[in-house]
């Protein structure tokens, strides 16, 4: 199993007409995606590599039933309303790809999915992988690219960063772990989905027995995976690999993703890996090193992977 | 983007916050003119964007207009937390009988905006949080409800405040909460919220933080207060190379060569993208690396877009060769930018073999890219080499250069 997507996942992509939606439509269908329909306003009856463009979400539910998932691929200003759309039509999954989304509006989605039972992943995020079953969104690129760095297996991997999913999944890979889903959740100071609301997923997935993520200074997010981590007592063995930890000696300088800032004592790397490992979370200093952690992790739990 | 005391001040008097009369200076005729006008005793306010102000001697108080033209004088040059004051506030002193604190800012972690009231200004309010928790009141509210005054009014409430305090309170602080999600902030503070010795209440000192992000939606504010676009407002202002990166990843569209931070090393930086550049930074500093820049490449930049970066970074003294270095990429094709930096090695007057010192980007177009660099002789690596022995290559291939100079 995996956790939030499989083979079997329908999704739609709204902007689909643009440039890199539609890159994103190609690589997601050669992994193996089934994307029902696409979604721009005024270009009904186009498609794109043969996925039927609509007008709106409410004509590709009434033409296909109403999909499993949404990914989202407009401009900023216009990706609070296209999540508004895709939550009042019914989707309960919805990948936010969109970048620079004030964090107002990030915040308006939340509650409105939250009120429609839906979960967002995202903003300013490469979507979700479960390797060797499908793909939601930028991750990985083109799908040759994809199958060299992602491999199924028992790893699942939450990242703040889109890029460092593939650096750790290529990793894990080389090190014979595969991964049994992979999000990047989003480096927006607000995201849909954080590490610790992802937690109880990977918990119930049978596939899945150990977690990697990777996290930056900023937020609390990794405050409450510990709190999470340590109140559900879960069984999955965590290492975290944390960067910018250069950013604790420089304080209100905002470097990386939009929630990359040190402003006060917790959103140090210093705090955030005391946190982490007083909860029991092992942290990596190299990428390099999360294969071994885990296998050692696992082996104390007498999982030999 | 912080905004000056001032310019919250501007910000909140457009929203009929009650504000003491007050006027920006930026010499000592001015400030002896304005508490002339303003009549009566005056605080004089160094302008900065660092907290700390009172501690550092930069706000005084003068009874006279020649005692506030002193004081501006004695403000004016004192540095708070390294920053120079941008200017000076006069603005008429007050009576006050009591402080409050009222604050909005996101709750990254519940994702809604949270209203923090004291009946305990004045003071830092995380010592209140800590010693009088009773005295603090947190209070979530929704982005997408309509917004009333009555989560003001319980906020209030709850710290235990009753009476005409609580009536007149209630809609200053209800302002406050719809200013920060009318002009996306990420923090409307006022401390102290003072009520003063005739009953009335005024807004002593604020604090005003705006979303980057936002500030495309909110030009005609920013123009009218005198904000520059060019103003980043960081912990310190951009230097000159800083601002030649920005203009140059301005005027191409085409991917990201941005963010770029200069430091004072010799290393200099082509790195991407978000997390990649983190994670590079701190790799070349354990191996006792000295950057010269940070940057972050991404998005598939265009070759010109990584041509220019590095023939700027070439041409920072003290540069002596550069590290080309990015986690597995998916998007941002690895030709592209070996084509781009190897132009830009050129364009410089450097061989690409000599100042590249490794070329680490795995991924798209990677055999493609790798061709073209196996052809002008610059050292790269696949994934199999990871981020971190990339970075200690570069490290040591730029000591070993400087022990025996050529």
């Amino acid at each position: 199993m995996s956790i939030l997507i499989t083979k079997d996942t329908t999704f739609i992509v709204q902007g689909i007409t643009g440039r890199e939606a539609v890159n994103l439509t190609r690589e997601n269908l050669a992994y193996g995606a089934k994307i029902v329909g696409g979604v721009t306003p005024g270009r009904a009856g186009r498609d794109v590599y043969g996925v039927p463009v609509y007008d709106t979400v409410q004509g590709v539910v009434a033409k296909h039933g109403t999909p499993d998932g949404a990914v989202v691929c407009v401009p900023p200003r216009f990706t609070k309303d296209a999540v508004f759309e895709a939550l009042e039509n019914g989707v309960k999954l919805i990948v936010v790809v969109t970048e620079n989304v004030p964090r107002r509006e990030v915040a308006q989605m939340v509650e409105l999915a939250r009120l429609r039972g839906a979960r967002i992943i995202g903003p300013n995020c490469l979507g979700i992988i479960s390797p060797d079953e499908a793909k939601m969104g930028g991750v990985g690129g083109p799908a040759a690219n994809t199958r060299q760095a992602y491999r199924k297996g028992p790893i699942g991997v939450m990242s703040r960063s889109g890029g460092m999913t593939t650096e750790i999944a290529s990793t894990l890979t080389a090190a014979g772990l595969g991964q049994s889903t992979c999000v990047s959740i989003g480096g927006d100071a607000i995201v849909g989905t954080t590490y610790a609301e992802l937690m109880p997923l990977f918990e119930a997935d049978r596939e899945t027995q150990a977690i990697a993520i990777y996290s930056e200074p900023g937020g609390r997010m990794e405050a409450e995976l510990a709190e999470w981590v340590k109140a559900n007592r879960s069984r999955l063995p965590i290492v975290a690999f944390m960067a910018g930890r250069f950013m604790d000696e420089m304080r209100g300088m905002r470097f990386g993703h939009a929630g990359t800032i040190v402003e006060g004592k917790e959103d140090t790397t210093a705090e955030k890996i005391a946190r982490m490992e007083a909860a029991g979370i092992s942290v990596a200093e190299r990428i390099e090193e999360i294969p071994r952690l885990l296998r050692k992790r696992l082996a104390a739990q007498g999982v030999e992977v | 983007m912080r905004f000056y005391e001032y310019e919250s001040k501007a910000l909140f008097r457009k929203r009929g916050l009650p504000l003491g009369r007050s006027r920006v200076v930026k010499n000592a005729e001015e400030a002896r003119a304005a508490a002339a006008e303003i009549g009566g005793a005056v605080v004089v306010k160094s302008q900065v964007l660092s907290g700390g102000r009172m501690k550092a001697g930069a706000v005084q108080f003068a009874d006279t207009p020649e005692e506030a033209a002193r004081k501006f004088e004695q403000v004016l040059p004192i540095v708070v937390k390294g920053e120079q004051a941008r200017c000076v506030l006069v603005e008429e002193k007050s009576p006050v009988a009591k402080e409050y604190f009222a604050s909005v800012t996101w709750d990254g972690r519940r994702k809604l905006p949270v209203l923090l009231f004291s009946d305990m200004g004045g003071i830092d309010i995380e010592e209140v949080a800590e010693s009088h928790p009773d005295h603090l009141s947190r209070t979530h509210f929704s982005t997408i409800l309509p917004l009333t005054e009555r989560i003001a009014k319980e906020a209030i409430s709850a710290v235990g405040v009753t009476g005409d305090e609580l009536v007149r309170l209630t809609p200053i602080v209800f302002r406050l909460m719809q200013l920060f999600l009318d002009f996306d902030l990420t923090l409307a503070e006022i401390n102290p919220l003072a009520k003063l010795e005739n009953g009335k209440f005024l807004v002593l000192d604020g604090h005003v933080d705006m979303e980057a992000e936002a500030r495309g939606q909110h030009e005609a504010l920013l123009a009218e207060l005198g904000i520059g676009k060019d103003e980043t407002r960081q912990a310190r202002p951009p230097t000159p190379f800083e601002l030649e990166a920005a203009r140059m990843n301005a005027a191409d569209h085409r991917g990201i060569a941005g963010n770029v931070v200069e430091f004072d090393g010799d290393l200099g930086l082509v790195i991407g993208a978000g997390g990649g550049s983190l994670t590079l930074f701190d790799a070349v500093r354990k191996h006792g690396g000295r950057p010269a820049n940070y940057c972050e490449i991404g998005g598939n930049p265009s070759v010109a877009k990584a041509k220019n970066l590095t023939r700027l970074l070439l041409s920072k003294p003290g540069v002596e060769k550069i590290a080309v270095m990015m986690n597995v990429v998916s998007n941002t094709r690895v030709d592209i930018v070996a084509r781009g930096v190897i132009a830009g090695c050129l364009e410089a007057g450097k061989q690409p073999s000599d100042v590249i010192a490794i070329f680490r980007i795995p991924g798209s177009w990677e055999e493609e890219g790798f061709k073209i660099l196996r052809k002008y002789g610059v050292d790269y690596c696949d994934r199999s080499v990871s981020m971190y022995e990339a970075a200690g290559r570069a490290v040591a291939k730029l000591a070993q250069g400087q022990a025996c100079p050529s």
